[in-house]
């Protein structure tokens, strides 16, 4: 490696830590609201442009939500192949969580899917009881306790918080696959990792129609399934109501 | 001795605790079986739909009936459509939660056909404040499986579902939300949203 191509690793790093830093001046929850989102405005016009690029690249739409047409077998051959370039990622933030069970997970998996699953393309490891176990920064900051900040819907990405956002980024720059490999091979893995979203956005497309073109208000549903989506996956408990307290259902 | 004493007491303490708790036990299991009994009928008669091979408005009406036989509809409906419910008639009432039960079954219904060549297992229940919560696993094809759990409570003598929550994401706030909005962009007409609910 030559002396050039390090700088930009070094400014990356650079970034990761002010996108750490950004977030001790996260936003707070206002009281009394259910959702953290003061910029509910800019995120609704970000929502809309979402929703146009979606439907000229996906060609969704109202009443589209059958099942895609493009054969399972393809779009799951895809993503698992996205998926299994995720696992030293998925490695390093279970390692920086403290949490060495599923890190060990993330290796056995990561092996058994790059020979037995064919590079990637087969989860051979759930075939053999070896579930997916995966992770990110954000889960990362979550355990370090720093807060989750406002609601974001960010172009392109989608729904998003302060701190998901801060990790994402920071899981670019971090991400093993990344380090490992020199151009061109890291913008073909980062490709193949494009693919293998919009794989999962095929895969669940029927859903994810439904979602975008068929609520009154899509914006309101997409920002409660991924929040309480999220919270699950982060093992965040959820206040769940009494129903017998419920004012207007006794 | 006042060792002996505190022994004594703490002993007298623990049989009693062991008493009460042996009491306070099958009453308890009784009914957390109960619940996980009724969601392994939901589950089962989900699975056998799923896997009917029937067409979309078969399983749609199947979807339906086992909303009507197993969930508290009435209970979902009127918690969907929350304030406004309270200045409503009681025969605007009647015809939301009739529009609302077709609404979910086809709703859900389509999500669940989703499902097609899996399977929907129990795998436990826990009791919450004053429900029970079933939770079970969806096992599909090709597929990372997800968790689907059943909020069941007993109500006017009858255990029923009136909440699903599928991997944290929980079917009562999101149709809230969904009424709610539908509510408002029909500037707080009931009827108006009811017509729009059929579709």
């Amino acid at each position: 490696m030559t002396v050039r191509d390090r700088q930009p690793r070094a400014a990356g790093r650079l970034l990761a830590l002010a996108a750490v830093l950004t977030l001790a001046a996260c936003a707070a929850p206002r009281p009394g609201e259910q959702f953290n989102d003061p910029y509910e405005a800019r995120n609704r016009a970000v929502h809309e442009f979402n929703k146009s690029v979606d439907s000229a690249v996906f060609g969704g739409g109202a009443g589209k939500d059958e099942p895609s047409s493009i054969p399972k077998p393809l779009t799951n051959m895809a993503s698992n192949f996205a998926a299994n370039l995720g696992e030293p990622g998925s490695f390093l933030n279970h390692m920086l969580q403290g949490k060495p069970v599923p890190a060990a997970q993330n290796v056995l998996r990561f092996s058994v899917n790059t020979v037995a699953g064919v590079g990637g393309l087969f989860d051979a490891a759930s075939a053999i009881g070896l579930p997916p176990a995966t992770t990110d920064f954000g889960a990362t900051l979550h355990t370090w306790g720093a807060p989750e900040g406002a609601y974001i819907e960010a172009p392109i990405l989608g729904p998003t918080t302060e701190r998901d956002l801060a990790g994402t980024v920071v899981d670019i720059f971090i991400d093993p696959v990344n380090h490992a490999l020199d151009w061109p091979d890291v913008g073909r893995v980062n490709a193949a990792r494009l693919v293998g979203k919009a794989a999962q956005r095929l895969r669940f497309s029927a859903t994810a129609n439904s979602i975008l073109y068929d609520s009154a208000d899509s914006y309101a549903q997409a920002r409660l399934l991924y929040l309480q989506n999220r919270h699950f996956e982060l093992g965040i408990e959820e206040d769940q109501p009494d129903p017998f307290e419920d004012p207007n259902a006794n | 001795m006042p060792t002996d004493l505190t022994r004594r007491s703490f002993a007298a303490l623990a049989a009693s605790a062991l008493v009460a708790a042996t009491l306070a036990r099958p009453a308890a299991a009784l009914t957390v079986d109960q619940a996980k009994a009724l969601v392994d009928t939901v589950t089962g008669e989900i699975n056998k739909v799923i896997n009917s091979g029937a067409s979309s408005e078969a399983m749609y009406a199947a979807f339906q009936d086992i909303f009507t036989r197993y969930a508290d509809v009435n209970y979902i409906a009127l918690s969907a459509l929350g304030p406004a419910g309270r200045t409503a008639t009681p025969a605007q009432k009647a015809a939301f939660t009739k529009a609302f039960s077709r609404y979910l079954a086809v709703k859900y219904g389509k999500r669940f056909r989703e499902f097609v060549g899996g399977q929907i297992e129990v795998t436990g229940a826990k009791p919450v404040k004053t429900f029970f919560e079933v939770q079970s696993v969806a096992k599909l094809q090709g597929q990372a499986p997800f968790d689907v759990r059943f909020q069941v409570f007993e109500k006017d003598g009858k255990q029923r579902f009136f909440n699903i929550v599928i991997e944290g994401v929980n079917m009562l706030s999101s149709e809230r939300a969904e009424i709610g909005a539908l509510l408002d962009k029909n500037g707080g007409n009931i009827d108006a949203m009811i017509a729009q609910l059929k579709g």
